[in-house]
This record gives C-alpha cells, structure tokens and sequence, in this order.
C-alpha cells in the first residue's frame, strides 16, 4: 500500500464499518424513530426469514409456494405490510411514506432483491388506489390489506398490479392497452357493470394476490378512454392466474401471466366516474394514475441496487483477508495470513470503487425518496387549489407557465444572502404552493428517472465487479453475501417499473425545463463554495464536469451534425441517452457529497459518534472524491463524444469547440490528487474492523 | 396475584457477539476495542428475563413492566428501536457505561437506586427480573447484589421456568446440574429471579407497541441522568476474553457453611 501521500500518514482511518447512528444521519431519519423501527424490522425478517429461504435453496423454484409464503406472514408480524397505510388505515407512521419504503427496500434487498419485490409489489397494487383512488376505495381496501390484529378474524388481503404496457409521460404511445372494457348491463339509476378482459404479462405477486389493479381501455362507445380499475378473486368470470414466469432472477416474489376476464361494477373504476350524455367518464385515466404512482415507486427499486454494492463490502472484505488461511501457504502472524489479498492494491481499490458507487446510488436514491416526501403534500394541496379554482388541461399548463417566472425568482432570492434579498417577497413565494410545486416537481422529473437509471444499471455493472472480487466463490450459491444472486437479480431491477431506455426518454425530455437548469447552475455555485471548504470532496472536480456538461447541453441544442441534422432530438438517442446518463453520474456524485458533509456537521451531535466520526468523516470523503473523479471522467469523456464526434474529421472543429477544450481541461485537470485520495480509501479497507462472522447464513 | 405483579427488569446493552471484541488498555482502564462504535444488542440474559417478564404481566391482569437500564443513552436509543417493538415496557434510563470493565458492586448500587426512584412501584407486588449473567461479564453477582440493596431476600438464579400457582405461590425451576432443576416454591412477591434462557421464543417486531412504547421511551431518554459508575480503586493486572472453563462437582446435602469456605478456600488459591 503507497501512504506517499503526506496526508495519509497522519490521517485517522475509518475504524469499524459505518452502523445505524452514522446511516440515520447521512440518509437524515435520525430524529424519525418510527423509521428507524421500521428499519429494524425489515432487518429481523431480511436476515432471518428471507436469509434462510435463500440459503436453504427457494430461489430454486419459478413457482409461488408455502415456504416462500413465509416472507408474507413474516412481514405481516413485523409490521412491514402496514408501512404503507396511514394510522387512519392502520399503518403507524403518518404522512409521506417514501423515505420509510426506501428503507425498507434496502434492508430486504440487502438480503435479497426478490424479497424486497415481493413486500414492494403489494404496495405498487395500493398505490393507483392510495394515489387516486376514491375515498371508499381508499377505505375499503386499504383497511383489507392491513393484517388482522389479535382476535379480529379474517384474512390479509394481496394485490397485484397489472400493467405490462409501455408507460406514459415519456412521448411512448400509452392508448395501447390491451386491457379492454365494456358496459354489459346498466339499468336505470343503478350502478352500470362491465365486463373486463385483461392479460397481464410479468405480474408480480399474482401467485396470491385476492385483487389486481389493471390497466384498461374502453371498448366501448358508452366508456370514454381509458381507466386503472380493480378486480377482486371472488368476481363473477375467470380470474386465471396464469402461467408462472420462468425467470432467473427474483424468485422470491411471485410472477406470472395473468388472463382475467371478469363482470364487476361501474364503482372499482380507480378515482371513479362521472355520467355525461349517458358515456361514463373515468375521472382518472390510466395514463394520470400511472403517472402519479410509479414515480414514486420506482425510488426505492433504485435503492435495492444501491443496497446489494453496499452489502458486498463486508463479505468480500472476510472473503480478502481469509484467502489465504486454512493451508500451509501462510502461517499465523505473517501478512499473507493477516491481510490475504488485502496485500494487493488492485482488490483494496476494486472495493473501493464498488463501495463507492453503492454510497452515491444510496445517496441518490434516499435524496429523491426525502424529495417526494416533501413533494407529496405539496401535489395535493395543488390539485385542491386547482379543483377549488376550476383549472384544468390547457388552462392548467397555461397557468404554470406563468408561474415559471415566480419560481426562478424564487430561487434566485433563496440563493441570495439574506441580508441582500427581499425579505417579504422571498416569504411570499416560499409560502405559494405552486411555486414550491413547480420547483420541486423539476428536481422530482429528473432525480427519480436518474436514480432507477443510474443505480440499477450501472450498479448492475459494480455488482459484477463484486462477484468479481470473490474469485470462483463468486459465482457459487453459497457465496457469502449471496453475491452471485445479487448481480443476476440487478439486471431485472433495471428493467422492471420502466426499463433503461424508459428512464433515458423521460431525462431526456424533462431535463430541458428551465427551472431545472436553474436549479442546476446553483448547484454549481454551492459546489463551488463546498470545494473551497472541502476541497478533499472532489467537489471541484465535480462542479467542473457540471459546468462542462451544461455548456454541452447549450451546445447540442443549437449545434447540427455533419450532416445538417439537428444533434438534441428527443429520437436521436445516440446523442440523448449518453448525454443523460452523464448527468446521472453527476447527481449521484453531488448528493453523495452532501451526504458526507451532514455527516461532518451534526455527527459530533451524537456522542456515540465522537470516537470514530473523524475516521468516518475521513474515509466518506475519501470515497467522494474518488466517485467524483469518476463521474467527472465519465461526464468528460461523454460530452467529448458528443461534442466532436459528430462533426466530419479534425478540420471540421470550430472556434466553438476550443471553449469545450478549455472547459474539458478543466475538469481533467482537477482530477490532481484524486488517486492518492483512493488511497486512502484503500489504505482504510484494509484496517477497518469487520464483525467475525456473516450476521445472516449462508 | 389481585391486581397483578410489578415486575422490573435490569437489562442492557452488550456488543453484538458477531463483532470482534479485543481488549484494549485506554487512558481509564481497559476497555474493548472500538466499544462506542460496535453494533449492541440486549444482553441475551436480560433478554430472556424481559420475554418472560412480559409473558407474566400478559398473563396476570393488573401487572406492568419496567425495563431499567444502565448504558450510554445514545446507545439505549439504537436499542430501543428494536427492542420497544418486542414487548411492553417503560423504560428507565440510567445514563453511565455498559462496558464488561466496571464494579458490578457499583451497578448494582446505581440500578437499586434507579428502581428506587420509580413512581408507583408497589414493593409488595414486585418482582425483580434480570439475567443470571451478562454477555459482558459473566461474574453472575450482580442482581444478587440488587436484590440485597433492595432488601429482597427470596432470590432465585439461573431461572428458565415461573409458574404462579392458582394459590398464588410461585413455583421457580432454577438451574443445577445435567439438566436437572432445583424447584422451589416461593410465597410470594417480592422476589428476586436471575433468569438463565427462561422458555420463551425472542418475539417478533412490533411497530406497534413500538409506538405505543415510544410514548414514554423517548421521555425517559430525554431525562435521564447521569450515573457514575466505574472501578475506580480496581488495577485490572491483565484482561483477556474468556475461556471456555467448567470445574463441577456434584455434592448433597452440604451445610452452606462448608460451601462457603471451600469457595473462600479455592478463592484464595
């Protein structure tokens, strides 16, 4: 290990792996116990029940059946199927509940991802109903799916959600639907019934769901459009199943292809409907539902992937410095017996990079779950505002055009000195809905899209490096950590709720609202003020590639390709997708930062802390700057790509093109001191304590 | 029992037993290595005496739990969140070290004086609950000492089953030897009972009587005090991790007297 650097001769390493105290601050539930209970429940059961189905060989089966049936009463008992509801409903944390699902995601996929799809799915089913659902829909089947409680005698209701159709909002085609829907009777002043046909493909929790929230388009002159509506088991038809899915990954959690075919009333409609003209019209359709409800869900699939890199660490650290035990290639005492292949640089820094692209996809992931726990109650009040006032359609987008000017004020004064802006307007603005709407759903468009993109698919890539880092063990079944399964199970997490390409299309339309862009060039400016203080963050490289990819932004925008088309083109993917990608690297980079620098800040508040919080604190950044000086790499390498090439050859390159040069420069050039920083980091795994042994089997 | 038992439990924090736990000498005496920093859990004797206090109080209407705990608060909170979900209780917190290096004389002292100070507790309807030993320290002395502080004299160790009888009467199995019990017929309350597994399952979370128990957890965090709590006047000449070491021998029918000076005997080596 090279210590050269003068610093890390008298820096304090990180002593023990970072526990609770230091999570609960970094991810910012240390004053919220009842997320922190939730946390430990989904602990007890994640690495008790869900470890020993795992280890005892259940992912070997596609089939739903009573063993894995375990996770569901284990999750009823701890209290993880009630997270969801509201104490009213008879869940026990009241308000927004996305940073509590984060968490929860985590802790099982820190186990297994299919068990945390399993405890996810049902909520997905709930959400159309949560989100738009009418108060007696609310009611009705909240309350079912809440467990029975001790001497109530009935049974625990399950959903599934039933989609399967490209997704709205992102410019696919979202009328295609092979849901369908017709009125088959409707007598005077009674409720209208239909007939429902639906197949469903890869529908979670179908196994055992008792209801299934689908997706469905009229096919009929008295339904207008389309609508999300429930179907229970018990309904008049055929509620088949269907076959299971043979898939190679998550098979905690059941999947199949459902064929429904049923008779149910007018009222299961999600959000319900009104009569006009003697058409029923669904209140909500399908697309509005949808919307609403996977941009929240999709947050805590980015977690897990972020949750499986993170988990690795300490298996792969045992896995390192044992490698060498048990034979008569080292004796006790010597450095081969102590440190294993922790003598070698290249496994210290390896793990380095794993760890720290599971810290800044974690962080990523619980910033957008903080950020829709603000945003929700916020959504609400404006949908009564514009209800109370009668705007909708046209009327609505009209209106928060208008707003837009508000909002950027807004922003420009919160970023201003106190002393220097306009106190009473800065109150005014800070207390319109709208504004703080508007401001909060361009963060929400852009950083739930990054993180499912970012953390699944390129955690995907880091979980095979940490296969990688076990050897053969890597690829067996009984690889501590179930590292083997782990990286398989990342190639559905990209998939599922919105595959790769879903997420490139929504960032590549929503990154190009004003008042993100605003948002983003104070975030350079903050980053700035961070890399003075904290230049040991990377903080300047970072804010270096967020200044590069900007200007490339502007540049792609007016710029046309060799051949007279337009480079920014919402179908030209090959200029977009890599273009958003790269700002993904960037968000995670940034927020990962912040995350450390909370750490730094109020640790000292916690005096289990005052031991080890330096090391910590040291260690954290340390991983910062190497994420940092990655994604500055990535974003340079990126917009280089972008930027000359697709210009003819070398004499096509304009005066233009010389800023990009300087700004590239730039960043390259405050990579300086990154690598002595990995150092550091490395130098750091390869001292930290980790407990004897696994703390779930194997 | 009309109206039920006051049970109080002693019980804290230990460091996971998956944790490397290396001795250390520090600036006031040994400690373990990174000891604020290690993941705790309830220690697995005060576990088992908080199931099955719990258990009791279910079973006997009127009854009420406390939990009395002496450990760094911070460190309570963590536990707590788990712990709280489990079972019932109010917890009172006495804020000092939980570390396997302090006089057991002294936390005996501090969680008598802790008990003492709870509002409502009948003495007459009081059991004392603890483990017959700590993760941490395995001396099995402390709530012996306890006991005595609190002028409780029916003291039974090494518990794994209470039963009340339908006159009342407890009927207590403690443990001997091979498997064998001692079972003994206590009258009534106060009693004292170290408790060694007990029969009971570790009950699964609860959030909510987590919440329910949040109510008055995090108040008695909050106001927790300061206890001192140490060895000072103690040189430890070496410290090291136990051994596995069992020296029995079965005897009957021998005076205390006699049991007590061979222990004096073997002390003194």
């Amino acid at each position: 290990m090279d210590e050269s650097n003068g610093e890390n001769k008298v820096a304090e390493l990180m002593s023990t792996l970072p526990g609770d105290d230091v999570r609960q601050i970094m991810w910012r539930f240390e004053e919220r116990y009842e997320i922190q209970m939730v946390v430990q429940s989904a602990r007890s059961i994640a690495r008790g029940v869900v470890a020993r189905l795992v280890a005892e060989g259940a992912r070997n089966s596609h089939e739903w059946n009573e063993k894995k049936a375990q996770l569901l009463t284990g999750f009823d008992e701890v209290g993880l199927t009630t997270v969801f509801m509201d104490p009213e409903e008879g869940g026990f944390i009241a308000g927004p509940k996305n940073l509590a699902l984060s968490l929860v995601a985590f802790e099982l996929s820190w186990v297994d991802g299919g068990a945390a799809t399993c405890s996810l799915a049902s909520n997905l089913a709930l959400s159309p109903i949560h989100e738009k659902g009418t108060p007696e829909q609310k009611q009705t089947y909240m309350s079912r799916c809440v467990p029975p409680l001790p001497g109530e005698d009935r049974k625990v209701w399950r959903g599934a959600f039933a989609l399967t159709e490209p997704l709205p909002y992102v410019g696919v085609d979202t009328g295609i639907l092979s849901g369908r829907m017709r009125v088959v009777e409707w007598k005077d002043g009674e409720e209208p019934l239909l007939h429902v046909e639906k197949r469903g493909r890869f529908i979670t929790n179908m196994g055992f769901a008792n209801f299934v929230t689908a997706a469905v388009d009229s096919d009929d002159d008295r339904i207008k459009g389309s609508a999300m509506i429930i179907l229970e088991e018990g309904d008049e038809g055929s509620f088949d199943r269907g076959a299971t899915t043979l898939k190679l990954v998550h098979q905690l959690s059941s999947t199949s292809d459902p064929i429904l075919s049923l008779k149910v009333p007018a009222s299961r409609i999600i959000g319900g409907y009104t009569v006009k003209e003697g058409v029923i019209i669904p209140n909500c359709n399908h697309g509005d539902v949808i919307e609403s409800v996977f941009r929240r869900t999709r947050v805590p699939v980015a977690v897990m992937s972020s949750a499986k890199l993170l988990s690795a660490v300490e298996p792969v650290i045992r896995y390192q410095r044992t490698r060498f035990r048990g034979g008569s290639a080292s004796s006790a005492g010597s450095p081969r017996y102590d440190l294993g292949l922790q003598q070698k640089e290249d496994a210290l820094q390896r793990l380095v990079d794993v760890w720290a692209c599971g810290e800044a996809g974690a962080s990523l992931g619980f910033a957008a779950a903080r950020l829709f726990d603000e945003f929700d109650p916020i959504e609400r009040e404006k949908e009564s505002i514009l209800a109370e006032r009668g705007i909708k359609g046209r009327a609505e987008v009209k209106m928060f055009k208008e707003l837009e000017k508000d909002a950027l004020e807004y922003l420009s004064l919160d970023h201003l000195p106190e002393a220097e802006r306009d106190a009473a307007r800065f109150q005014k603005l800070a207390e319109d809905t709208l504004v703080q709407f508007m401001i909060r759903e361009s963060q929400a468009n852009v950083l739930c899209p990054a993180c499912k993109l970012w953390n699944t698919g390129y955690g995907a890539t880091m979980m095979r490096e940490a296969v990688s880092l076990m050897g053969g063990y890597g690829i067996t079944e009984d690889c501590p950590g179930f590292l083997g399964q782990k990286w398989m199970d990342a190639q559905l997490e990209a998939t599922y709720e919105g595959p790769e390409a879903v997420q490139r299309r929504q960032l590549s339309i929503t990154i190009n609202s004003e008042l993100f862009l605003a948002q983003f060039r104070l975030w350079i400016l903050d980053l700035r003020g961070i890399a003075g203080r904290r230049p040991q963050t990377g903080a300047t490289a970072l804010a270096n590639a967020m200044e590069l990819w900007l200007w490339t932004l502007g540049y792609l925008q007016g710029t046309k390709d060799a051949d007279g088309k337009p480079l920014y083109h919402s179908q030209r993917h090959g200029v977009v997708f890599p273009f958003v990608d790269a700002l993904c690297w960037l968000l995670a980079s940034r927020q990962q930062i912040l995350d450390m620098l909370v750490l730094e800040e109020k640790g000292p508040q916690n005096p289990v802390l005052t031991e080890g919080l330096t090391g910590f604190v040291t260690f954290f950044s340390d991983l910062c700057h190497v994420q940092a000086a990655r994604s500055a790499a990535e974003v340079g390498r990126i917009c280089a790509e972008l930027v000359y090439g697709y210009q003819r050859d070398l004499a096509a390159i304009k005066d233009d093109d010389a800023t990009f040069a300087v700004l590239r420069h730039k960043v390259d050039a405050s990579l300086a001191g990154a690598r002595l920083f990995k150092d550091r980091a490395a130098a750091a795994v390869s001292k930290v304590m980790i407990p004897e042994a696994l703390d779930y089997p194997m | 029992m009309d109206g039920g038992y006051h049970i109080v439990v002693c019980g804290s924090i230990v460091p996971d037993p998956l944790q490397t736990l290396a001795p250390v000498e520090g600036p006031t005496g040994p400690s373990l290595k990174n000891e604020m920093m290690l993941p705790a859990v309830l220690d697995p004797w005060a576990g088992h005496a908080l199931y099955e206090a719990a258990h009791l109080a279910k079973n006997m209407p009127g009854s009420k739990v406390w939990l009395v705990s002496l450990g760094p608060k911070q460190k309570l909170q963590q536990l707590m969140m788990s712990i709280a979900q489990k079972v019932s209780f109010e917890l009172v917190v006495l804020d000092g070290p939980a570390g396997g290096f302090t006089d057991p004389c002294e936390v005996a002292s501090v969680l008598a004086g802790g008990i003492e100070t709870i509002q409502g507790l009948d003495r007459s309807r009081l059991l004392l609950f603890g483990g017959c030993a700590s993760a941490s320290r395995d001396a099995g002395v402390t709530m012996q000492m306890v006991g005595e502080q609190l002028g409780i004299t029916d003291q039974f160790l090494g518990v794994d089953e209470l039963v009340v009888q339908p006159d009342g009467t407890l009927k207590i199995l403690e443990r001997s030897e091979g498997g064998q019990y001692q079972v003994s017929v206590c009258a009534a309350a106060p009693a004292l009972l170290a408790w060694a597994t007990g029969n009971l399952p570790e009950p699964p979370n609860n959030p909510q009587i987590g919440m329910a128990n949040m109510r008055t957890v995090m108040p008695a965090l909050q106001k927790a005090l300061p206890a001192k709590v140490g060895a000072e006047g103690v040189s430890f000449l070496s410290v090291e991790l136990p051994k596995q070491r069992r020296e029995t021998r079965i005897v009957r029918d021998m005076p205390p007297d006699e049991i007590a000076r061979e222990i004096v005997d073997w002390i003194k080596g």
